[in-house]
């Protein structure tokens, strides 16, 4: 049997590295960030449609992310999606005719709202609606017009 | 017929009976932890021997598991110029699945058929029989320290094994292949969540060790006290538990992921 003491510096060292492996897979595999609460202030918006859309998907200005969807819930009045966003409170010069657009991050990647600022004065605040959104495009939709408008292109073809 | 029903009943009956007997005899051996607190010593030994000295097998493999990954998956990925979510799929399949399972896998022949000789002839030599002559419980003073060591060591080998996989696949993707540093990292960040892939592989890994560990301490204990019988205990070690930590994993992965 080895010295107790070499085996407790060997357990203890043992121990560390786990720790230590446990703590990169946390910091640096995953991010650690992203697991709190976003701070900031809480802007709302309403959509036709929101896609694949999900609760932390980011907020990005200029492709900066300048927040994080908080909640997403749906209105029963006008049938349409209301989104709920935290905006970090570095970014609050926000004009209020900031227009809110659901895009994807590449042609199959993750969705995200992407703001472009408009021109008005007055800033975005706690509880402020933009009231400007254009709704995610959904890519069978989009299918479906291409070829419908293919096949009207065609019947007039035909027509003639 | 008669005889072949007996026969079907007398197995059943045996695996019941033995399932029952690992069941006490675990209890008991748990049971043995709040007095562990006064010989912490005992723990930390056997950390050492089923932990420390498992280090090197762990790490090494950790290490070429993590830059195969990083060259299959380049190869595949590269085809759909999405070679950028290798760091994705490296790190995902590391801390979810192959962590906790290779781990576990090398954990079971290295340290549980280790685990089971050592009671096995402890046994065999008439150590445990003597420690019970001297009013010493031996589930309490051999058992219990050597189960609670195999529960402790085990997460943090799967954790190290999943870190050093990691790096393997960046210094085979990154360095050798070519993919671009910041979006291997910010690409493996976004995509691999704390509390659901990272925790749920460290309970993984935690299972595992527990039920590697529980096999081969009892499989030590029940062994037949002879030099064969140990020999045969210890196969059984490395069988039943390779086997129970596969089967484990899809359960537990049913419930974690499957949804």
């Amino acid at each position: 049997m080895m010295h107790t003491r070499t085996v407790q510096v060997w357990v203890g060292l043992f121990v560390a590295l786990g720790i230590v492996a446990l703590f990169m897979l946390s910091m640096k595999v995953s991010n650690i960030n992203a697991f709190r609460a976003v701070e900031g202030y809480a802007v709302t918006a309403k959509f036709e449609n929101i896609g694949g859309l999900k609760v932390r998907s980011p907020v990005k200005m200029a492709g900066v992310v300048v927040g994080r969807v908080d909640d997403i819930s749906f209105d029963s009045d006008t049938y349409e999606a209301v989104v709920h966003m935290k905006i970090e409170e570095q970014f609050n010069h926000m004009p209020v005719d900031t227009t809110a657009s659901i895009f994807t991050a590449g042609l199959l990647g993750e969705q995200y709202i992407g703001l472009e600022a408009g021109g008005e004065e007055d800033y975005l605040k706690e509880g402020s609606k933009i009231r400007l959104t254009q709704s995610a495009m959904v890519l069978e939709n989009l299918i479906g017009t291409f070829l419908f408008d293919k096949a009207d292109k065609a019947d007039k073809g035909a027509g003639k | 017929m008669m005889d072949k029903l007996q026969q079907l009943g007398a197995a059943t009956l045996g695996v019941i009976e033995r399932l029952g007997r690992g069941h006490i005899f675990i209890y008991y051996a748990i049971k043995g932890f709040p007095a562990l607190a006064l010989r912490p010593n005992l723990v930390l030994a056997q950390v050492f021997s089923t932990g420390v000295l498992s280090l090197i097998i762990i790490l090494v493999s950790g290490l070429f598991v993590g830059m195969v990954l990083g060259l299959q998956g380049y190869n595949t990925l590269v085809d759909f110029g999405a070679e950028e979510s290798l760091g994705v799929m490296v790190a995902l399949s590391l801390v979810r699945e192959l962590g906790p399972v290779v781990t576990a896998l090398l954990f079971a022949g290295r340290a549980g058929s280790a685990l089971t000789a050592e009671i096995g002839l402890m046994k065999s030599t008439e150590q445990l029989s003597g420690m019970e002559m001297m009013a010493v419980d031996p589930l309490q003073r051999v058992v219990a320290p050597r189960f609670l060591a195999g529960a402790i060591a085990m997460p943090l080998l799967a954790a190290m094994f999943s870190a050093v996989g990691v790096m393997g696949g960046y210094f085979v993707g990154v360095g050798l292949l070519g993919v671009d540093e910041g979006a291997f990292w910010s690409q493996m960040q976004a995509s691999v969540e704390i509390d659901e892939d990272i925790i749920n592989g460290i309970i993984k890994s935690f299972a595992f060790g527990i039920v590697v560990t529980w096999i081969a301490v009892f499989e030590g204990y029940d062994c037949v006290p002879t030099s064969e019988g140990v020999s045969r205990a210890t196969t059984r070690t490395v069988v039943h538990s390779s086997l129970a930590v596969l089967g484990l994993d899809f359960v537990l992965t049913a419930l974690m992921f499957g949804e």
